[in-house]
């Protein structure tokens, strides 16, 4: 161990320590030997730690300084949408009523979540403008497989089993060509043209009687919006396909253009996104799915109805695709989502897309003298630079990202998507103030100089970081992946 | 319009507009084609106040029953467990929740360490090699050991047994379907897996033999005599538990599974109406490149100081694409975390303990029933959960149960119809004496 090293858990450890306090044992015990079968009674302890409350706290609270959240400071990861996480969401999620209620209840007792969630799915739906919502999936990728499996369905049911074919545009998000393996169905590339959109060509190219659905997402991954989405989805129905929409850019367009309107038939959001439920370190997310009125009879069971005046959960849906997850759906999330759209309401949604897509286009506009911007026009909540003008000084877009972290601030997501060299995707999110912008700003102007006048400075950065780069390379090639007793 | 989440000003936003080159805000959309352009906003419920906010979804919240001002018998795959007030403490800290995927190492690190941590948890409670940073459940995790499976083995049927979680086994076939799979069951006897039917349907084009431990209806499989079975047919072994159980159990790794998956919800996490909770999924290490989802590796920085990436990424969908074998891309981290926290509170000593008062606590009710004159039926070796047969609509008891503030125990004749008027009662450590003997008493008054 090198005298900096942050110790683990299992280092702390010391026998004899607890730190629990477990309820009284009331009941009379039986010998535990003779309850199981001979040969299933655990002989070897688990290496679990001993420690107490408080060596707990402080291992999670040093690990905690040597993370970077929203709460840190400025996260503009593009696609990801880190805006500021509300803290009444917190705490709505945490009331008994919903945070301490068993999924397997009788509906009766649990009307007040199925109202919720029914109010949330009628919210989405006029948000998305989609016939019907449906609250399963778990996160964005988990709402992908979702509506490609009722597409497939659709087709299925109408006996046009050559369907099987996904168009996905060049600049996708790795995870829309997986989902459509996974759901059984085969991915092909649409091109981009110079502008940064969907060539219309080479659409009409690769349509046909196999195309079971195009995926896009609108504004696409480069903050652009396609301008010729109307066309785009008279192609793909013509043709006989679905239109798909991913959410993930949804925080572009809330009140200037929805989903529904736009042609597309089948909709995820991803409600940790736009919706601020927190990214909580990489998850749990919650990636509802909308569709419109001939994609209904094949949502995932059970949907969420109300009958009267009682909410129910409608298990008799004889073409749905069937259960995509246990129970309803990741009900913690969805419940900070309803308390935030709530907390916005209609002209709170609005002004988060016009700020979002104002702070965007205003970094765009400052950053464009100083680095190389491949679209130029007006983008949506995101934008792209290129960093090929510093490659040429031999300073990577990677050195100028690690070159962020000494100044405070989480860099932009890089080398996404594919198609742009040397690729930052810059999202500043309608949360952050003018001055926070203005300080990311002058940072990465100064980096483009220093990359001018001292390289040397970007290339070996981070230099106030816990850890320098790491060496990722050993971590793959002799994987360490759990912690072994000395 | 001004919101506290909202920080612009006025003044701002002219700054701003100025520097854009615009007059207005509605220029920056002019790309949106007038024919698809939305006028005007949204027909939802105003925005309401923080304090009216909260008063009205307090309101909300309370007309559920909850597990707090009410006495659960209800377990059925998600568990009213301990939880270690630290573990709010640890996950509240915004450091953590508000923090996504730890794409940048050097930043990332409390993170990162934490996953590697919850790795080891996993790997220890399991007795397998390697585990991932978590899946979305038990449920999903269940399928996509499936999926992995046909995947290694190249064949297309999966086995799964009828005392595995009828919702799981749900989750399954819509993902068997996904991948062209076929999915047949293996039927139930005397409460646990028939090992004759089980020999009848493994053949060669058996990909894995999925079973769960303890079963869905509280009983002990006997994994040893499964793997036997299974290994002479080379499928692959998938074994879905309750971690918890295993503080007492002897782990799945021992009997030889191929891959451990379950939900580790049990560990700190609340029930919360059935998510977000936890999944995890764990193999022997030649499965250790097939794994789905996101892996923490330790490895060094250039002054050889110790520190934690995301490892093995050619794994991943965003790298393979088209070729990925597993779509899933954000987690459960936070749970994770969660469930780290709980399972480092209760450490070694603690995690058998709180597995044994299970053990003991259901072993006291189901005597305490069969006293009473019940039937508890395929009674044998169970860890929380057995079987009543009440000879009535379990809904109805439920409903009167409730009037008495306790939140009876699953209906069997859900998912099992030969399991009509059964309940599936789990006792955790949670219970008292006193509230399993007023179980046995008022469902005896119903009986009478």
């Amino acid at each position: 161990m090198h005298n900096q090293d942050q110790k683990l858990i299992f280092e702390v450890s010391t026998p004899g320590r607890v730190g629990y306090s477990l309820p009284e044992m009331d009941v009379p015990e039986a010998d535990v030997a003779a309850l199981l079968p001979e040969g299933y009674l655990r002989e070897e302890e688990p290496l679990l730690p001993e420690v107490s409350e408080l060596d707990i706290m402080r291992h999670y609270t040093s690990l905690s300084r040597r993370n970077h959240g929203v709460d840190s400071g400025f996260y503009p990861l593009g696609s990801c949408t880190m805006k500021y996480n509300p803290k009444i969401n917190e705490n709505v999620a945490r009331y008994n009523g919903f945070a301490h209620i068993h999924p397997l209840q009788d509906e009766s007792s649990v009307q007040g979540a199925l109202e919720l969630l029914y109010d949330l799915q009628q919210h989405l739906k006029e948000i998305t403008g989609m016939d019907e919502v449906t609250l399963q999936p778990a996160a964005g990728a988990h709402g992908e497989w979702t509506g490609l499996m009722m597409i497939r369905a659709y087709h299925e049911a109408n006996g046009d089993l050559k369907r099987t074919k996904v168009i996905v545009p060049d600049s996708a998000h790795g995870t829309n060509p997986a989902s459509a393996t996974v759901a059984g169905l085969e991915t092909v590339t649409v091109k981009s043209n110079e502008d940064g959109l969907v060539d219309l060509e080479d659409l009409r190219r690769v349509v046909g009687e196999d195309t079971a659905a195009l995926m896009l997402t609108n504004p696409n991954t480069l903050g652009l919006f396609e301008e010729n989405i109307v066309e785009i989805a008279e192609i793909v129905h013509e043709a006989g396909g679905k239109v798909y929409y991913d959410g993930a850019n949804l925080n572009a367009v809330l009140s200037k253009a929805r989903p529904g309107d736009m042609g597309f038939d089948v909709v995820h959001l991803n409600l940790h996104k736009t919706f601020t439920g927190p990214h909580g370190g990489g998850g749990p997310g919650s990636g509802p799915v909308g569709v419109k009125a001939d994609l209904i009879p094949f949502l995932p069971r059970p949907v969420i109805a109300k009958r009267g005046d009682e909410y129910v959960l409608d298990y008799d849906r004889p073409q749905s695709i069937g259960r995509v997850k246990p129970y309803y759906g990741n009900f913690g999330i969805n419940v900070r989502a309803y308390t935030y759209i709530r907390s916005m309401g209609p002209d709170g949604l609005k002004a988060v897309t016009e700020y979002a897509v104002l702070n965007a286009n205003y970094m765009m506009r400052r950053l464009a003298e100083y680095y190389d911007l491949p679209f130029d026009r007006h983008c949506k909540h995101e934008f792209v630079l290129s960093g090929r003008r510093q490659k040429k000084l031999g300073v990577r877009t990677l050195d100028i990202a690690k070159r962020l972290l000494d100044f405070g601030f989480h860099p932009p997501t890089i080398y996404f998507p594919l198609n742009v060299e040397e690729c930052i995707m810059i999202e500043p999110t309608e949360t952050e103030s003018k001055e926070t912008l203005d300080s990311f700003i002058d940072i990465m102007i100064q980096i483009a100089k220093e990359a001018e006048e001292n390289p040397e400075i970007v290339q070996e950065a981070p230099h106030t970081t816990v850890v320098g780069r790491l060496d990722e390379t050993t971590a793959a090639r002799k994987p360490v992946l759990r912690y072994q007793n000395a | 319009m001004k919101h506290r989440y909202l920080p612009m000003t006025e003044q701002d936003k002219q700054a701003m507009l100025e520097t854009i080159g615009v007059s207005t805000v509605d220029e920056l959309f002019s790309d949106i084609p007038e024919k698809v352009r939305f006028k005007g906003e949204y027909n939802i419920k105003p925005a309401k106040s923080e304090t009216a906010l909260m008063k009205e979804l307090f309101q909300l919240a309370s007309r559920n029953a909850d597990l707090k001002s009410n006495v659960s018998f209800l377990g059925a795959g998600v568990y009213d467990h301990y939880m270690p007030v630290i573990v709010d403490h640890v996950i509240s800290r915004s450091e953590f929740y508000t923090a996504y995927t730890p794409y940048q190492p050097e930043i990332s690190q409390g993170e990162l360490q934490a996953i590697f941590e919850f790795q080891t948890m996993i790997c220890e409670l399991t007795g397998m090699d390697v585990a991932n940073s978590s899946m979305y459940d038990g449920g999903t995790a269940l399928a996509e050991a499936a999926m992995l499976s046909a995947g290694h083995t190249k064949r297309k049927t999966i086995l799964v047994s009828s005392a595995v979680h009828p919702e799981s086994r749900e989750v399954l076939e819509t993902y068997a379907k996904g991948q062209y799979l076929d999915v047949i069951e293996v039927p139930v006897k005397d409460g646990i897996t028939d090992i004759e039917a089980l020999k009848g349907l493994v053949n060669a084009d058996v990909a894995a033999v999925v079973v769960q431990y303890p079963n869905f209806l509280g009983r002990i499989e006997p994994l040893k005599e499964l793997e036997e079975i299974i290994h002479e047919n080379k499928a692959m072994f998938v074994v879905s538990s309750n971690p918890l159980s295993l503080g007492i159990l002897t782990p799945p790794g021992k009997f030889g599974a191929d891959i451990v998956v379950g939900d580790a919800q049990p560990f700190g996490i609340p029930t919360a109406f059935g998510g977000p909770h936890c999944g995890y999924f764990a193999v022997t290490t030649k499965l250790m490149r097939k794994v789905p989802g996101r892996l923490v590796g330790q490895t060094t920085d250039d002054q050889g100081r110790r520190g934690f990436v995301l490892t093995l990424q050619a794994r991943e969908q965003h790298i393979r694409r088209d070729k990925a074998t597993s779509n899933i891309c954000s987690n459960q981290a936070l749970n994770a975390l969660a469930a780290s926290v709980a399972m480092t509170a209760l450490g070694k000593k603690g995690v058998r303990e709180i597995a044994a008062a299970n053990l003991q606590k259901a072993n006291y009710a189901k005597i305490a029933f069969k006293v009473a004159g019940f039937e508890v039926v395929n009674d044998g070796h169970s860890f929380n959960e057995f079987v009543v047969n009440l000879n009535k609509p379990v809904k109805e008891v439920n409903q009167q149960l409730l009037q008495k503030g306790i939140i009876g125990g699953y209906d069997l004749g859900r998912d099992y119809p030969v399991l009509a008027g059964h309940m599936l009662i789990c006792v955790t450590e949670q219970r008292t004496k006193e509230e399993i003997d007023t179980l046995v008493k008022e469902l005896g008054d119903l009986h009478a």
